[in-house]
């Protein structure tokens, strides 16, 4: 078992630290980590428990805490992670399709869009695709509050495209900021071929 | 716990540094209480400032703040600590008057590094129509910066953190997330963009926050004990909140960072409190739960209003961002109720 000594150092680095030498090291290994404080035990114990670590805590001694965190198994470590399209399973695109969610007030249907495109990240079942067209093609353009969401989805092998079309007749062109640009036969070839189609 | 007071507060400066909201309220009540009763309001309510009544109409407004470095740039910091510390002024709805300096500073330091730190100061002084008065400086072997800052209010007119009523609606004025943009940015894993936006939030003032405000029923400013702590001190033993985490105002990227665990000391602390103390998730994503524990420095004010007048607000602040270049944005965040079996109910 190898041994992190992070005693001197303050938040966020006793938990920085610990996950770089576990995301670096294999499935399975274990760390025993020393802290100086009860504090980051307590940020190292969050750690573990929301990334479906191991947590012991170990011995306490004024200005020394030790716990060790172990990285779940090589099979454990693949279910974990939310990664889409095996083999049989429904294919899903999500298509936006204006700039709002629903109909009515339109600060609250953007409102609305912005907090289904989050959600979706997390849900647990990612889509293979998601297309927007018409006024869709803001929400993938600089200024969108949702890049970031749809930043994660990419990240993760969503695929994210916009109608060229669309950012061409609303003056977008230069200002795509996730995703690629799809013309109408890869919208038609998508759509065509999804199992279900998510419409917010 | 003598043997680890000293290393119990692993901080990373500004509002981070503030100590535990639980070990605070401990030591506190340890004090005597003050029995002037021209003394409005003292540290009995956890208020912004401490209110003194001179006359019927005339009360004096005293406060201070001052931290450790939160960002490397000393003209900044100075910016950043003036913008705090007069913010609590506003918080109570007073006119910020006057301010002194309070300075610690290496013996050997760099004196034109205090020089730049000093003179940001002075800029968000004078930015909010205030004077520079004086000040006080000590050698020590860190870097502290803050202000002594008096206002004047009147007392029949008085903002506190802690009268809001059933049925308000909850108003936040700058974005959440500056203590998370700090700590990745300390460790140069912020991306381009967050750390920009925490500055930018930061040394804006909340003078036009205060200024557009009428009668709200309760106001504070939201630093080092996170959303969730300060509003648990507006809520008191009375009364219940529900947060929409939807319209939640971030710094950009803050939910990506937390998710990397970018998250401070006094975060984990502000949790621990705040769930301690009836705050309960209702399927609340991780990174966004830790937005409401994020230690903000010269946070926004958090205002508790009648729905109607808070929807005049927003669109207020809104108009004089466009007509006068101001960062604040006021948000509708939630809902103030009867007391109810949790204190906050985040969704």
């Amino acid at each position: 078992m190898q041994t992190l000594d992070l005693t001197g150092k303050s938040c966020p680095i006793p938990v920085i630290e610990t996950k770089k030498a576990l995301e670096a090291s294999a499935p399975g290994t274990t760390f025993e980590v020393i802290v100086d404080n009860p504090t980051s035990v307590e940020n190292l114990a969050k750690f573990a428990s929301q990334r479906g670590y191991g947590f012991v805590r170990g011995s306490d001694a004024p200005g020394e805490f030790r716990v060790q965190l172990t990285s779940p198994d090589a099979d454990a470590a693949g279910s974990a992670e939310g990664a889409p399209a095996a083999s049989g399973r429904k294919v899903r695109v999500v298509a936006v399709s204006s700039r709002t969610m629903g109909e009515g007030d339109e600060r609250l249907g953007a409102t609305l869009l912005k907090g289904f495109l989050y959600a979706l990240t997390e849900a647990d079942a990612w889509p293979d695709s998601v297309l927007f067209y018409n006024g869709g093609a803001y929400l993938t353009t600089e200024g969108s509050e949702s890049i970031e969401d749809l930043k994660r989805l990419e990240d993760a092998g969503v695929q994210v495209l916009t109608c060229g079309t669309c950012l061409n007749h609303y003056g977008l062109g230069d200002k795509l900021a996730v995703g690629g640009v799809s013309n109408m036969y890869t919208i038609v070839e998508i759509l065509s071929a999804a199992d279900l189609i998510i419409k917010p | 716990m003598d043997a680890t007071i000293a290393p119990l507060f692993c901080s990373g400066g500004g509002c981070t540094a503030k100590l535990g909201p639980r070990a605070l309220s401990r030591v506190l009540s340890q004090l005597p209480a003050p029995t002037d009763p021209d003394l409005l309001v003292g540290f009995a309510s956890s208020d912004d400032a401490a209110v003194l009544r001179l006359t019927d109409d005339l009360a004096v407004v005293s406060t201070l703040d001052f931290f450790p470095p939160v960002v490397a740039d000393p003209y900044t910091f100075g910016q950043i600590a003036a913008a705090n510390a007069m913010s609590d002024v506003w918080a109570m709805g007073g006119r910020v008057r006057t301010a002194l300096n309070i300075v610690a500073f290496g013996e050997d330091g760099d004196l034109n590094q205090l020089g730049a730190i000093l003179a940001g100061g002075a800029e968000r002084v004078a930015a909010a129509g205030a004077s520079l008065a004086g000040g006080h400086s000590i050698t020590g072997d860190g870097v502290l910066y803050g202000l002594s800052v008096t206002g004047t209010v009147d007392p029949r007119h008085l903002w506190r953190n802690d009268t809001p009523q059933p049925g308000d609606a909850l108003v936040l004025t700058k974005p959440l997330g500056v203590g998370i943009a700090c700590a990745a940015h300390r460790l140069d894993s912020a991306p381009p963009g967050a750390f920009e936006a925490a500055v930018a939030s930061m040394t804006e003032l909340n003078l036009r926050a205060a200024e557009l405000l009428q009668t709200p029923h309760a106001v504070t400013d939201v630093t080092g004990f996170g959303l969730a702590g300060h509003l648990l001190e507006m809520l008191g033993t009375d009364f219940s909140a529900t947060i929409d985490t939807l319209a939640l105002p971030l710094i950009p990227h803050v939910r990506t960072l937390a998710e990397g665990f970018f998250l401070t000391a006094a975060a984990q602390r502000n949790r621990t409190h705040a769930e301690a103390n009836g705050l309960v998730f209702d399927r609340v994503p991780f990174g966004v739960q830790e937005v409401l524990f994020d230690a903000q420095t010269s946070g926004g004010l958090l205002v508790a209003m009648p729905r109607p007048d808070a929807d005049a607000y927003v669109a207020a602040l809104a108009d004089d961002r466009a007509a006068s270049g101001t960062r604040l944005a006021a948000s509708i965040i939630g809902t103030v109720t009867e007391r109810a079996e949790h204190t906050i109910l985040v969704r």
